[in-house]
Order: structure tokens, then C-alpha cells, then sequence
């Protein structure tokens, strides 16, 4: 973070250096004003002469040498470092340095590293890359470190996070469409219908979308659920259900279910609707990782 | 009973009780959140048994139950005695005693029900803070009374320790915990973005300052060379310590957010007077051990000076490792690992908590009228298992917490992370397991304490000793 607009004005940069270098100077003054002799105190090495408690008593020994060393030191080292660094208020320090300046330094250090590796590799087609085992490894150390943590580690997924090693995809399985995933996210909404559809139009549409994946179901509320769904939810999941990878509308017809497939579950889903985010990774991964990491997403389902 | 003339040791006794009682409470609630650690299924599907909610118990329970308990009565005891007065007012006193509890229980109830402010150290909600505030205000109050009413002129060290600790902790408490209630159960902070963050770490690091450090020097400042009767080894040192110590404590608090959105000034700041802290500290150390210099051979022998001077040896150790731990290249590595909750443990378990029980051990029996404790052999038994129990534990958060950190930053040939976060989680199980076999080590020296006083203090009538006519 920049040090200028930490400070709304000179006053309070003054405000800091004062009262900083102000305590260091205190501690020295301390142990100097301590350590002077006074007269009629006690000799080194005897009792101050005071008593509390019956047998509380202090010895007027000097401070230990060694100890003052170190304080001393310490506190030198302070006023250097205080020099060198930021620290004094809005006065940036002798060696410019900034915590941003760092990161940025070390960003591009690796960027000059690793960048030309996945240069290479981003200069392949996906398809390819997902035959190369090697890029496939550098692919799986990514998804372990970014995706897993929400799609599981043998990108099984969860509830809630799509499974990625199958062939049923939200948002289209083309090499360039997980890429686009992963750069750009994806925001999938399935709004709440409870109150459109009331408590017997959310049972007989619940019984409906059981019957389209072959589930157990009472056929005459499955009958009528058809009925409304052919006019409220036929414009994402298609008239045969099966779903629409523009617009993420999951196919509801392959008994695979990104929120539990349980009569309960899917009932939910309908009353309360869902909202799926999966977010942007541009900023954060650039094109060339992202590139192999759609790779090696896209070899799991081949 | 002629109140005139006896010091004030029923709240004393109170107090020194609770802080038994409590000190098993909180270490109880920490080993089962250690155990949670290596086996998360013990919390039973239940929402108040989850981790979350039951590790602010545990510090909560800890710090301000146990820890509180213990300066509550070392410091109403110390003042009383060193000052040759009874306290101020026996009202307020009893007032403290009762309003402390019940913030307790408080916390008790609300921090497993997930009712929380989410600041670190202050969790506790806003009606809970603003009973805090009036007791801590009478305790100041029934405290500086005291010192204002005393007979003998000097006012002993101790006592400016326990003043550091009562007026800062006043402060700190008002500050960090200002907030907007929106609810009985809920309130926001005053404080925006970072700036709520440096005022938390300024607290939290404070409360590390004032309530476990300075503090707890109040109580070393009196235990340790009454029950090594040898004067203390150098008052100039302890001038010099009180005021560095107090003063640069203060600015501590940013090494806590090394590397955060906090403004570089800040940090370097933090790490610099965390550094300079280094002497101050360790000042406290040295006159505690070297008051014993010429009376070595009694920690042969006296389990409760064996219990002083090694919880001064943790506290030596604690406060070196503080400082390294704040250098921003060392925090680069350390930060967010279990180094620190080793670190943190090596202060509480091997400082405050042994100096506290030993301490216990010395008031126990003069406020219930007997020579000593039941059993010597048994102070020495809960000695060795503290020792062992916190070795145990810091050792194991050294190796894992290192270990976490180079986990963290190995990276393969092409940039990559070589671990992912659950691998590294992996890693820690064995000490997970040997931390978890430390704390129930210190927790089952607890019992054993608890047993000793209890057999103390049965049949026993409790005793006032009377206060010195002044010369």
C-alpha cells in the first residue's frame, strides 16, 4: 500500500516520527537517568534500605551489562532500520523500498521463470496438450492447488460443484468453452419458483422431473407437473428437459445432479432456487495457465 | 470478625479457588478442540461442539477466567499486604468477584451458541463488554483505593505492574470493543477495513502485553522472593524494565499483519519496537531468577519455587521468540502456522499458568490457616507433569508449524506449488496427536492440583491474617 494516503495530512506523519523516535530516545534516557549514582542510596550490592510486606526487600544492583548490550543494540538496529525502511510517517525510507514494490518484483522474477514454460505449452492445441502426459502433470499440480479445494481433488465434485470427470457438462465440454470457464466464470441462476408454482404445483413439477430420469414417481402428479413445466421451465431446460449449455440450464433427464437428486433435494431446488458461481480465474491465472489447466480438465472426460 | 484489623482475603479466597476451577474448565475445553484436531468426528455433528465455536471458549476460558482469576486474587492479595491495608471497599470487591463470574458463565453460554463479535480475544458481545467495562472500572477502582489509603510510604513493584496491567486493560477493552449493536446478540465495529484490523491487533497484542505479561510480573514481582526469601535482585533494573516495557509494548501490535493491506510505515513500526521489547522483557526475567542467585539449592527441594523459576525460564524463552518471530522475514514463514500456536502456548502454559499455580500453591494454605499444602510430593508430581505437558506441546507446533510453512512455499520447476493445502494438513497428524497428549498431560496435573487443595482446604476454617499496626 502506498505510505502517501495514509496521511490525511503533515500533521499526523509529525505526529508519528515524534512519538516514535520519542519512546527510543525515552528508553535511553531511562537506563542513563537509572544508572546515575545519587547520593546518600544504598552501596552496589546492598538492600535499598526499603521493606515491605516483612520481608520484601531490593538489592541496588546495577543493570547486568550484557543486558544493556542488548538493549542498546536493539535499539540501534531500530533507528537503522527506521532510516532504511518506511516507518517515519510519510518519509519513504533510503531504499525506496515498498511492500507493493516487493511483490511486484517477485512476480515478474517468476513471471521471467515460469512464464516461458507455459508459453510453450499455450502455444499448442488443448487436445494436444491433453495427450502430452508431462503438460498433464503440470496440469493435475494446478487443479490440485486451484479447483480441488471445491471439485475435489479427483474432480469428483460436490454438492453444489459440478463434477468435471464425466461427460455431462453445465456449460459445454469443447476444450475452448472450459477454457472460457475457467478464464471468465460462470454464473448460473435457477430462480425460486415456490411461490409461482404453490406448494401442489411444486410436488407435481417435483414428480415430473423424477419421471424424466426413469425415477419412481405417482404418474398422475408427474402428468400435470408436465403441464407446467412445459410452460414455466421449458425456456432454460428445453422441452425434453435435456437442458441448455448456453444459458448453463442443466439437463434434467440423466439422473446426474448438481444439488442432490433426492425427491427432497430436488424439491429445493424448485421452491428456493439455486446459484451456482464459478468465478473468474483471468486476473489471477492468465490465459497461458489457464490453457493447460483446460487440458488437463478436458483429458479427465475423454 | 473485627474487619478493622484483618486484610480483606475472602475475595482472595474466591478468587484463588476459581482460578483452579476454571484453569481445568478452559484447559479441558483446549484439549478437546486439540483432540477435534486429529479426530474431527468428536464434534458429534453438533453445531456448539463444532471448532469454531468452541476454540474462543477455550482462550476466552483461559485467558480471562483462569488467567483473570489468578490476577484477581494475587493482586488483591499483594496490594493488601504490601500497601498494610484492607481494600479499599469489601463491597466492590465482593462486586468484582460476582460480575466476573457472571461474565464468565456468560461467555460460557453465548460462545458455544455462536453469539460472537468475531474479534480475536474479544468475542463476547456487546451487553457482555459493557458488564466487563464496569467491573474492570471497580477492580481500578478497589485497587488504586487501596494504594491511595496505604501505610507505608514506597509503593512496592509489584504494585506498578498490577497498576500497568489494570488501567491498560481498561483502555484496550473500551477501545477495541466500540461497536454499534443492531441487536441484543449482535453489533458491527466502529472501525472500517484495516483499520478495524490494526485497532483488533492492537488489542490482541496488548492484551498479550498488559493482561498476561505485565500482570503476571505483578505476581512474579511477589511470589518469587517471598518464597525464595531473598531480596529482589536489582531495583534499578526493575525501573528501567516497568517503564521500557510499558511504553514499547504499545506499538507491538502490527507484527500480528506483516504483509496485509496495512500501510508499510505500520508494520515496520511493529517490528521495530518488538525488537527493542526484547530487553525490556527479558529484564523481568533476570530479576526474578537472579533474586534466587545464593539460594540455588532450594529448587532442589521446593516444588513451588521449582514451579516460579521455570515458568520465568518459558517466559525468558517466550519473549526471545516474540521479537524473531516479528522480523518480517522470519513472520514470512512463521505466519499462520502452528509455530504460533506454539509460540502462544509456551507464554500461557509455561508463564502465566505455571506462575499462577505456583503462586496458588503459596496462598492456599495461608488463606485457610495452614503451614503448607497437604502434599509436597504431590506440587512435585503436578511440576513435572506441567514441564512435560508443555514441552510436549511446543516442541510438537515447532516441528508442525516449520514444517507447514516450508510445505507452503516449495514450489516445483515450473512455478507450481509442489503441496496442496489438504496434503500439508496431512503432515501435521502425529503432532496434532502429540500437542493433544501434552495439553491432557498439563490438564491431568490440573486434577491432580485440584485434589491437593482440596485435601488443604476440607476441615479447614478460613483464616484473615490481621493487617500490622504501622510502626
Amino acid at each position: 500500500m502506498s505510505n502517501d494516503i495514509s496521511f490525511s495530512s503533515d500533521f499526523w506523519s509529525w505526529w508519528i516520527i515524534v512519538l516514535t523516535l520519542g519512546n527510543i530516545a525515552f528508553c535511553w534516557w531511562l537506563i542513563v537517568w537509572t544508572m546515575k549514582k545519587r547520593g546518600g542510596e544504598a552501596a552496589t550490592g546492598d538492600v535499598t534500605g526499603h521493606t515491605w510486606d516483612e520481608s520484601l526487600q531490593e538489592y541496588n544492583n546495577p543493570l547486568p551489562r550484557w543486558w544493556l548490550w542488548l538493549f542498546y543494540i536493539t535499539m540501534v538496529f531500530g533507528v537503522v532500520y527506521l532510516l532504511l525502511y518506511p516507518g517515519l510517517g510519510k518519509f519513504p525510507g533510503l531504499l525506496g523500498w515498498t511492500g507493493t514494490g516487493q511483490y511486484e518484483q517477485e512476480m515478474d522474477r517468476a513471471e521471467a521463470q515460469y512464464g516461458p514454460i507455459f508459453a510453450a505449452y499455450a502455444s499448442r492445441d488443448i487436445e494436444d496438450l491433453a495427450r502430452d502426459s508431462e503438460a498433464l502433470q503440470v496440469g493435475q499440480r494446478l487443479f490440485t492447488n486451484y479447483c480441488a479445494t471445491c471439485h475435489g481433488a479427483d474432480a469428483g465434485g460436490g454438492n453444489g460443484f459440478p463434477r468435471l470427470s464425466d461427460d455431462d457438462w453445465l456449460w459445454g465440454g469443447s476444450p475452448e468453452a472450459i477454457k472460457t470457464s475457467i478464464l471468465d466464470g460462470r454464473q448460473g441462476i435457477m430462480p425460486a419458483w415456490g411461490e409461482a408454482l404453490g406448494e401442489q404445483g411444486v410436488e407435481e413439477v417435483t414428480a415430473y422431473v423424477l419421471s424424466l430420469n426413469g425415477r419412481e414417481a405417482d404418474p398422475r402428479l408427474a402428468q400435470a407437473g408436465k403441464a407446467r413445466f412445459d410452460t414455466m421451465c421449458v425456456a432454460c431446460h428445453g422441452m425434453d428437459g435435456k437442458g441448455n449449455q448456453a444459458l448453463g440450464a442443466p439437463n434434467l433427464t440423466n439422473n446426474t445432479w448438481l444439488y442432490g437428486g433426492s425427491p427432497g433435494a430436488v424439491r429445493q431446488s424448485i421452491v428456493q432456487g439455486r446459484r451456482g458461481n464459478m468465478p473468474a480465474h483471468r486476473d489471477f491465472l492468465g490465459e497461458d495457465k489457464a490453457h493447460v489447466l483446460a487440458a488437463y480438465i478436458y483429458s479427465l472426460s475423454q | 470478625m473485627n474487619t478493622q484489623t484483618t486484610y480483606n482475603y475472602k475475595v482472595v479466597r474466591q478468587f484463588a479457588i476459581m482460578t483452579i476451577v476454571w484453569g481445568i474448565v478452559g484447559m479441558l475445553v483446549g484439549v478437546v478442540i486439540a483432540a477435534q484436531l486429529v479426530w474431527p468426528q468428536l464434534n458429534f455433528d453438533l453445531p456448539w461442539l463444532t471448532y469454531s465455536r468452541l476454540r474462543p471458549l477455550h482462550t476466552n476460558a483461559v485467558i480471562f477466567a483462569f488467567g483473570g482469576s489468578a490476577l484477581f486474587a494475587t493482586s488483591y492479595y499483594v496490594v493488601q499486604r504490601t500497601c498494610q491495608t484492607r481494600l479499599f471497599s469489601d463491597g466492590l470487591a465482593a462486586f468484582t468477584f460476582w460480575g466476573w463470574t457472571a461474565v464468565i458463565l456468560l461467555a460460557a453460554i453465548s460462545l458455544p451458541l455462536g453469539i460472537t463479535s468475531s474479534k480475536e480475544y474479544a468475542e463476547l458481545e456487546w451487553p457482555i463488554d459493557l458488564l466487563i467495562a464496569v467491573v474492570w472500572v471497580s477492580y481500578a477502582i478497589v485497587f488504586f483505593g487501596t494504594i491511595l489509603k496505604r501505610k507505608v510510604k514506597h509503593l512496592y513493584v509489584a504494585n506498578w505492574f498490577y497498576g500497568a496491567f489494570i488501567l491498560t486493560v481498561a483502555v484496550l477493552h473500551i477501545v477495541n470493543s466500540a461497536a454499534l449493536p443492531v441487536s441484543l446478540t449482535k453489533s458491527y465495529s466502529v472501525y472500517p477495513g484495516a483499520i478495524d484490523a490494526m485497532v483488533q491487533w492492537w488489542y490482541g497484542h496488548n492484551a498479550v502485553g498488559f493482561f498476561l505479561t505485565a500482570g503476571f510480573l505483578g505476581m512474579m514481582y511477589y511470589f518469587v522472593p517471598k518464597q525464595a526469601n531473598r531480596p529482589i535482585y536489582s531495583y534499578r533494573l526493575s525501573v528501567v524494565h516497568f517503564w521500557a516495557l510499558i511504553s514499547t509494548y504499545m506499538w507491538a501490535g502490527p507484527h500480528h499483519l506483516h504483509y496485509t493491506a496495512l500501510p508499510d510505515w505500520t508494520q515496520s513500526l511493529g517490528m521495530v519496537f518488538s525488537l527493542i521489547l526484547l530487553a525490556p522483557s527479558w529484564g523481568g526475567m533476570i530479576n526474578g531468577i537472579m533474586t534466587l542467585s545464593g539460594a540455588w539449592h532450594k529448587l532442589r527441594t521446593d516444588p513451588i519455587l521449582k514451579f516460579l523459576i521455570v515458568s520465568l525460564s518459558f517466559y525468558g524463552m517466550s519473549t526471545f521468540e516474540g521479537p524473531m518471530m516479528s522480523i518480517k522475514t522470519v513472520n514470512a514463514l512463521s505466519h499462520y502456522t502452528d509455530w504460533t500456536i506454539g509460540h502462544v502456548h509456551a507464554g500461557a502454559l509455561g508463564w502465566v499458568a505455571m506462575i499462577s499455580i505456583g503462586a496458588i500453591y503459596f496462598l492456599v494454605p495461608k488463606l485457610f490457616g495452614r503451614e503448607q499444602m497437604y502434599s509436597l510430593k504431590l506440587i512435585e508430581w503436578h511440576f513435572w507433569m506441567s514441564t512435560i505437558g508443555v514441552v510436549l506441546y511446543i516442541v510438537a507446533m515447532w516441528i508442525a508449524g516449520i514444517m507447514q510453512g516450508l510445505m507452503w512455499r516449495a514450489v516445483n520447476a515450473d512455478g507450481t506449488l509442489t503441496y496442496s493445502f489438504v496434503e500439508t494438513l496431512q503432515a501435521m497428524y502425529p503432532y496434532y496427536f502429540v500437542r493433544f497428549l501434552g495439553g491432557l498431560i498439563f490438564l491431568l496435573g490440573m486434577f491432580v492440583m485440584a485434589y491437593n487443595v482440596i485435601k488443604t482446604v476440607s476441615g479447614q476454617r478460613a483464616v484473615d491474617a490481621p493487617v500490622p499496626q504501622t510502626a
